[in-house]
């Protein structure tokens, strides 16, 4: 996991690019035209950085955040195996959460900066850790699905022109690919199983479809203008392109098993060679973004806590001398 | 071959240690997400994969060489009186200072244990550890870098952690817990022995507690906690095992 495809931005916050050395900008533009990345030391426009940190970082906080609703299930899991993959890929994505916080900072806002803007409630998440994990069929959604939605994603942003965010993101989209098949082994383990099991997992995708439709963002013609990001390749591909590539891989592998999805208008025109489907509920999208969510408090509560229990930590590891020894995991 | 009684004792062992695995995997893996520092919730994680692979390991010879059901229905199925963990793995993870004293006391133990058992005369063990003691290596070296580094670290971090160690020693000192047949093991190279281990370890956490600024109990003024490796627990045990079966009780006969 877990970039959303959806990248809140402030639009007060904009800066403006006509203010810009237009000669540099020019040359800025050229290179990335020609496909060169764009690397910390390099001259890049005030908005250009501005848009990159709030995308990096929100991405970083969706790894940290995301790893709340799968982590409350390590201790449940049944049985060995479940147990020991589940536990890798949570902490899989604790560590995507440090290489994005790390490329972050390479634009010049610190680590601790971007925490306290996540417990402050300044900096995003993607909405779909706002929702609970309520049964272990959960887990399997979203290993499989939720997954799946932020590979695509993150396959997209990796080929974009900041450099330490590319890399990354090829690193991450390698073990997201182990995240997607531990995902699928228990979908499809509970969708072949047991008349419980199946029920389950049925009762998860219900809950979890309008969280993942709302997953890539608004369609593109409800959406702001993105045409710069997109000459900058800081965003790399539109809402509704991404959520017609999932749609397009994913529908197929849910009803292989028999689960059925919960749009009665989905479906795929021959015509059109797109997927058609009910529209989700904008507005809960934008209530759950503006922290109205179904656990969007109970997860910036946990986080907080987790940061108040650890300050002594930090404090004394500050002191404890210059040379801090990176633990090896 | 070794003789029933023997391979009694064996069981015993490797249950023991099979158990305290489990459950203090099951323990550090619960700081996963909320660690006081990323890099320390990767560790804490990591470590805690381990633990449960090792506890897998240990109850699959269980399983395979000594006739016991297979590791998931030991893990997942026996009553808490059946298990043997000690007290010290059993507790809630509380707050850093504790989690990792204990990850300190413990791991010491487990290197020197599977250290010891890497020349066992009884191969499948000798096997496995063999196997894992690298692992465990790393997990003593993460373990003494953050005592150290805490220890000279602020008042409060010095202050936290020597008031863990002096709390904690009796239930650390609990996974010594002498069993029967013991001698048997001893007699015949399988293992060195509980009283041998507990020396050696009392040896080692002197050195590293001595590196890091802080004092070492004397461990003939501590009672041991002892009781777990015959099935008395603390109050923690039964709630963990209730969470960790909470899915699997849902329907036992599914495939998972
Ligand atoms: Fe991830
Ligand atoms: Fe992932």
């Amino acid at each position: 996991m877990y970039g959303g495809g959806y990248i809140h931005d402030d639009q007060k916050k904009k800066t403006d690019i006509t203010a810009e050395d237009p000669a540099l900008l020019a040359e800025f533009e050229a290179r990335i035209a020609r496909g060169e990345k764009i690397e910390p030391r390099d001259w890049m426009p005030a908005e250009y950085r501005r848009q990159l940190i709030r995308m990096i970082e929100q991405h970083a906080h969706s790894e940290i955040i995301g790893a709340l609703p799968e982590g409350t299930w390590i201790t449940r899991a049944p049985g060995f195996r479940r147990k020991l993959a589940l536990m890798a890929k949570v902490q899989d994505e604790v560590g995507h959460a440090q290489l994005l916080y790390s490329a972050a900072e390479t634009l010049g806002k610190s680590r601790e900066d971007m925490i306290n803007d996540l417990i402050n409630g300044k900096s995003k998440y993607s909405n779909v850790f706002n929702y609970p994990s309520k049964t272990w069929a959960d887990v399997a959604v979203i290993g499989f699905l939720i997954d799946a939605a932020a590979i695509v994603n993150q396959v997209a942003n990796s080929k974009g022109s900041y450099g330490p965010y590319c890399r990354a993101l090829e690193r991450i989209c390698y073990e997201e690919s182990f995240h997607l098949k531990q995902g699928h082994s228990i979908f499809v383990y509970l969708a072949t199983g047991t008349p419980t099991q199946r029920a389950m997992v049925q009762d998860a995708l219900n809950r979890w479809w309008q969280p993942i439709m709302h997953f890539f963002g608004p369609s593109d013609k409800m959406s702001q203008h993105t045409e710069t990001l997109m000459r900058w390749k800081v965003k790399m591909a539109s809402n509704d392109d991404m959520r017609q590539q999932f749609l397009n891989m994913y529908v197929p592998k849910i009803r292989e098993v028999g689960i059925v999805i919960p749009d009665p208008n989905l479906r795929k025109n021959p015509e059109t060679n797109m997927w058609e489907f009910t529209e989700p509920d904008w507005n809960e999208f934008y209530e759950v973004i503006k922290g109205n969510g179904p656990c969007n408090a109970e997860r910036l509560a946990v986080r907080r806590a987790a940061e108040d229990n650890g300050a002594w930590v930090r404090a004394a590891l500050r002191k404890a001398d210059q040379h801090y020894v990176t633990p090896l995991a | 071959m070794f003789n029933k009684e023997t391979l009694d004792a064996v069981r015993l062992l490797l249950l023991f240690q099979a158990d305290d695995h489990l459950i203090i995997g099951h323990r550090n893996s619960e700081w996963t997400g909320l660690g006081p520092i990323l890099e320390e919730d990767i560790a804490f994680s990591s470590i805690a994969q381990d633990k449960i692979g090792h506890a897998l390991g240990l109850y699959s010879i269980l399983n395979e060489n000594l006739g016991e059901a297979d590791p998931d229905t030991l893990a997942f199925m026996r009553n808490e009186t059946d298990f043997t963990s000690s007290h010290l793995v059993e507790l809630p993870i509380g707050e850093y200072d504790f989690s990792l004293v204990r990850h300190l006391f413990f791991d010491l133990a487990a290197h020197i244990r599977f250290e010891d058992l890497a020349t066992s005369a009884f191969d499948p063990v000798a096997k496995l550890a063999r196997k894992v003691k690298g692992e465990i290596k790393y997990h003593v070296f993460h373990a003494n870098t953050f005592i150290k580094q805490l220890g000279h670290g602020s008042e409060e971090s010095k202050a936290r952690l020597q008031s863990a160690i002096n709390q904690n020693f009796g239930l650390a000192l609990g996974m010594f817990e002498s069993f029967e047949g013991e001698q048997l093991l001893i007699d015949q190279g399988i293992y060195k022995g509980e009283a041998a281990i507990r020396e050696a370890w009392l040896g080692e956490v002197q050195a590293v507690l001595l590196e890091a600024g802080l004092k070492m109990p004397d461990a003939s003024k501590v009672e041991p906690v002892l009781g777990g490796r015959k099935g008395f627990h603390t109050e923690y045990l039964q709630p963990l095992l209730d969470e960790m079966t909470e899915v699997f009780r849902v329907d036992p006969a599914a495939e998972w």
